[in-house]
């Protein structure tokens, strides 16, 4: 087992828009719509979360650009580490993000045309600023990379997509479990653990935690580097109205085993 | 008193924006200069990075960055803070790519070695306690519970240990901060670090070292 790091990150996942909102979505379809992604930022700023991650969930699927003006804006209210992907498709694109003030890419699409733009984005910004996203699906006991956007093909082993996205220069990676997304089912802890095993960088997991009991498992359990998540911190409940939370640095190291 | 305009340097490949942004939350008066003139006339200066050193280095030499900083830090005496990369490309290098450093530092640029960490992650990646071991401008040897955000797979190894003035750890104790008169870095991200970076951005700013007051620049 992997050792645990000293202060394992707790890390809110944001998902914006065609029209730059702020949504969460259950299994990457149905959306509930939840405002301004700035108010969102500044109220995460004030409770002092470990670091953002912000995807435009639209950007690929409409084959634009990212939304640069509103990375922006969220960015200036960022004093903390954010994190951005959506539509980053060549270098320029990926150039534009940094200068918009985000510490990191997240790239995605990319693992289907090689991992040139991985390489490519690593040799100018250094590999810790570049995280490579793992969509994957559950098909019975297998597991399958899901690469969304223009029907692109799936890969079938997510191990060695993440060993390939780690050689070619990512430095994190954040693998999502599609289908528990938005859930409250809990992470995929057997995925997780198997990539974790397979790779030196960092793994944070994403899809389907219910809490810090969650967060921890993904740690102790199944060696993750740090922890994502975007109902528990968007919503009081499953099924129940929005409230932006995060848990104090207190309740997380209680639930360390 | 008007307190003077700190210049972050912008190469191209750093995350000037992320340190413009705190600064001006901060109500300090600041700008991106990537011009080697500017940096000329500049009275205090931040050197950001989230880079490669190899890409980084060779765009400040390149653009004549570097020789304009020499002249402004290491002749006049103007305080240089480095951040991550830009604490880094202060040492002679050794690590990261192939172009060297500046090594206006005695220090070397290290990879962390998994064995020596006890097989923990690299890059190091998250927030981290780190504290002062000797008097610096930055953190007050009486904070306990400062902590910050570090994203690197290098690190920073002082000749002088009397340099290395903050420290942290991740598998192994490590140089998180080091001054050698008025060139200061820290491996971490203070822009990025909630109140415990503000607080260090507002010592930086109200900081004037021994010798840039006993010449040089105009306090």
């Amino acid at each position: 087992m992997r050792r645990r790091p000293p202060r394992p990150r707790i890390i809110p996942t944001l998902l914006i828009d065609r029209s730059g909102a702020l949504v969460k979505t259950v299994r990457f379809r149905r959306r509930t719509y939840l405002g301004d992604p700035v108010n969102a930022v500044r109220i995460f700023n004030l409770k002092e979360v470990d670091e953002l991650i912000l995807l435009d969930i639209d950007a690929t699927r409409d084959g634009r650009p990212p939304n640069f003006e509103r990375i922006e804006a969220i960015a200036s209210e960022a004093f903390l580490p954010l994190a951005y992907g959506g539509g980053l498709r060549d270098l320029d694109a990926a150039s534009r993000a940094f200068d918009c003030g985000v510490e990191k890419v997240v790239l995605t699409s990319c693992l289907t045309g090689g991992p040139w733009l991985i390489e490519a984005a690593a040799a100018r910004y250094g590999s810790q600023a570049i995280v490579a996203c793992l969509p994957v699906k559950a098909y019975w006991r297998r597991r399958r990379v899901h690469l969304p956007a223009g029907g692109a093909p799936m890969i079938s082993d997510p191990a060695a997509a993440a060993k390939a996205a780690v050689d070619a220069g990512a430095g994190e990676l954040l693998i999502y479990a599609v289908d528990r997304d938005g859930t409250y089912a809990g992470y995929d802890l057997p995925l997780l653990a198997d990539i974790a095993a397979q790779v030196d960088a960092p793994v944070v997991a994403c899809g389907g935690a219910r809490g810090v009991e969650d967060f921890a498992a993904a740690v102790d359990q199944a060696g993750c580097a740090a922890a994502a998540a975007g109902s528990v911190f968007l919503f009081q409940a499953k099924g129940r109205g929005a409230l932006i939370s995060y848990p104090s640095r207190e309740a997380v190291e209680a639930a360390w085993a | 008193m008007s307190r003077p305009e700190i210049h972050v340097v912008d190469y191209g490949a750093g995350n000037s924006k992320s340190v413009l942004n705190m600064l001006r939350a901060l109500d300090l008066p600041a700008r991106l200069s990537s011009e080697p003139g500017d940096l000329l006339t500049a009275e205090r200066l931040i050197l950001p990075g989230v880079g490669h050193m190899d890409h980084g280095a060779a765009t400040l030499r390149g653009r004549g960055l570097a020789d304009a900083l020499k002249r402004r830090c290491l002749e006049d005496g103007a305080p240089l803070l480095g951040i991550c990369l830009g604490a880094q490309m202060l040492t002679r290098g050794g690590g990261e790519g192939r172009a060297d450093g500046l090594g206006w530092i005695g220090a070397e640029t290290r990879a962390f070695d998994t064995r020596e960490i006890g097989g923990l992650p690299v890059p190091h990646m998250g927030w981290a306690d780190t504290w002062a071991v000797r008097d610096n401008p930055l953190l007050p040897p009486t904070s306990t519970e400062a902590r910050f955000y570090y994203a690197h797979g290098f690190h920073i190894v002082c000749d002088d240990p009397a340099d290395a003035v903050l420290q942290a750890e991740y598998g192994r104790a490590f140089v998180a901060g080091f001054q050698r008169g008025n060139l200061v870095g820290v491996q971490f991200h203070p822009e990025k670090s909630h109140r415990f970076g503000v607080a260090l951005l507002a010592r930086f700013a109200a900081w004037t070292p021994a010798a840039a007051r006993k010449g040089g620049i105009a306090a």
